[in-house]
Parts: C-alpha cells; structure tokens; sequence
C-alpha cells in the first residue's frame, strides 16, 4: 500500500505522464458528470416531493448545498496542493492549486447566490449576516485572496509559496462554515447530510440530492484536470515531450 | 411526476422565479467553467504552433 502510494505520488508529480493519463479520463469524467447532472435533476425537479413547509422552493437544494460542499472540500484540496508544494517543492502540486482557485470560487459564488435566491421566498430577504452567510461569503473572498496573489509577484514560484501560505491560514474558515450554524443558533437551517446520522429527508427527496453531489464532484475533478492540462502545455512548452506532440 | 401540467412545472407552486433564477445563474456559471478551459487550450495550441514554425524558419538549414 505504501509502496503503491508512494510510486502515485511521483507519477503524479510528473506533468507528462499527468497529461497523458488524463487524455483517457476526460471523456468518462463528462460522461459521468453529464448523465447523473440529468438523472438528478430530473428527480430533483419533476419527481421528488414539494416540501411541506417550504413547497417547490426547496428545490433550489439540489444546486444549493452540492455546490456548497464541494465549494468547501475544494478550498481543502487547492490548501492541501499548496502545503506539498511549499514541503516537496512539486510544481504539479502547485499548479492544481492555482486551477483549484477559480472553480472553487465559482462553487463558492453558486452556493451564495442560490442561497440568497432561496432566503427570500423563505425568509423574506436577500441577505442577513447571518453567521453561516457570513463565513461563506469569508470563503469567496479568501479564493480571491489567493488568485489574486498567484499573479501578484514576479517569480512565479513566490507567488505560490505566498498563494499557498494564504490558502493553509484560511482553512481555520472551514470548522467555522461547518459549525456556524450550531455555535451560532441564526436563520440558516441546519445541515441536511451528515456522515453520522440518518438523513431525516423522505427518500425522494434526498436521492437526487446524493446523486446531485456526486455529479458536482466529478464535474470538479473534470475541470480541474481540464485546466490543469492547460498549465502543463504552457509551462512545459519548451521541452521535447510536448513539442513532439505538437508536430505529430 | 409532481406537476400535471408544463405550466404549472414552470410556476413552481409561486416560486418559479425563485428556482429559475437559481438554476438560470448555476447553469451561466457552469457554462463559463467548461467553455474556459476549452478555449484556453484553443490559444495555447494556436500559441504553440506559432512559435513551433518560427523556430524551423529561424533554425540554420542543414
């Protein structure tokens, strides 16, 4: 298992075998993400349930609390790219965490945007600072903090250690986002998954959100490995590997 | 299926706006996150060939 993991880890270190792997990927990864966006939406919209208190409002959830999730988990993963690149100097690691940035900001904005959507028929405003309202929108802005410093400096690599230092201060966000609104007892419900218990939603309803989930993380995965993809053809541009793939 | 009509799936029970509009803006956003990385590699492709040719052109013939 060590051994496995330890060859990943220097497979992936390399940009050409990340580049050459992924080629494969890539269309399971849209076919997957794209046939389970369909199938939960069309459960989300057309079959689960209205709500007994909210009615067809809630059906904003299927969007809403996906894209907070992974808004969530990304930050970790774009905080976790950034501590190997600043521990084992991996420049794969860093440019994960440099693509990471936008599309977990662009979760990020999903997730605040529904959300405000979805106060207003069900608390009649837009907005309130509440506290989980409040570290969500911490989230966006501390993604923008580190794309923001990933162009800042001259070196790029400056640029990444600092991005990175950033990304690892954030994390303490996170615990806050996920216990917000049990410390603070405000306006934004309580969570609807949890790891521990059993979902207290009817079946019908919670299936296309499960599946809804997993659509947005493969949906993440392909992008971030689209983008990825990207930085590796322009850094590496000057070595043979990608030069001789241009020619051929 | 909870909606007997297409109007009435478009209503959402009085909160059509509310959902439409969430789903509406979702959709803007996941649109622009799978187009950029496509058209990124467009120009970088474009880029990469350029600079491919200059090179051979400037390169002493053998």
């Amino acid at each position: 298992m060590w051994q496995w993991l330890k060859q990943l880890y220097h497979r992936m270190g390399s940009p050409k075998w990340f580049y050459e792997i992924t080629e494969r990927w890539i269309p399971w990864l849209a076919i997957v993400a794209g046939v389970t966006a369909v199938v939960g939406l069309v459960l989300g919209l057309l079959y689960a349930p209205a709500d007994y208190q909210q009615g067809d409002s809630f059906r904003i959830i299927y969007i809403h609390v996906p894209a907070a999730i992974l808004a969530q988990s990304a930050y970790m993963m774009m905080a976790v790219a950034g501590a190997v690149y600043l521990i084992w100097r991996m420049k794969m690691a860093a440019w994960v965490a440099k693509v990471i940035a936008p599309i977990g900001a662009s979760f990020c904005l999903i997730a605040l945007l529904t959300g405000a959507i979805w106060g207003k028929p069900t608390w009649g405003t837009w907005w309130v600072w509440d506290a989980r309202l409040t570290s969500m929108l911490m989230l966006l802005f501390l993604y923008f903090g580190v794309m923001a410093i990933q162009q800042a400096m001259e070196s790029e690599d400056g640029s990444y250690k600092a991005a990175a230092i950033l990304a690892l201060v954030g994390v303490v966000n996170i615990p806050i986002i996920k216990y917000s609104v049990e410390w603070w007892n405000t306006l934004h419900q309580p969570a609807t998954l949890t790891l521990t218990e059993k979902p207290s939603m009817h079946p019908d309803m919670l299936w296309p959100l499960l599946i809804m989930l997993v659509s947005t993380y493969v949906l993440f995965a392909l992008l971030v490995i689209l983008r990825t993809r990207n930085e590796i053809l322009w850094h590496e541009r000057k070595r043979s590997w990608v030069k001789k793939m241009m020619e051929s | 299926m909870e909606f007997n009509s297409l109007a009435e799936f478009i209503a959402m029970g009085r909160h059509g706006l509310y959902v439409w509009l969430s789903y509406g803006l979702t959709a803007l956003i996941v649109t622009y996150n799978v187009m950029q990385p496509a058209l990124h590699r467009r120009r970088l492709l474009k880029e990469q060939a350029q600079r491919l040719r200059r090179e051979k052109r400037n390169a002493p013939s053998a």
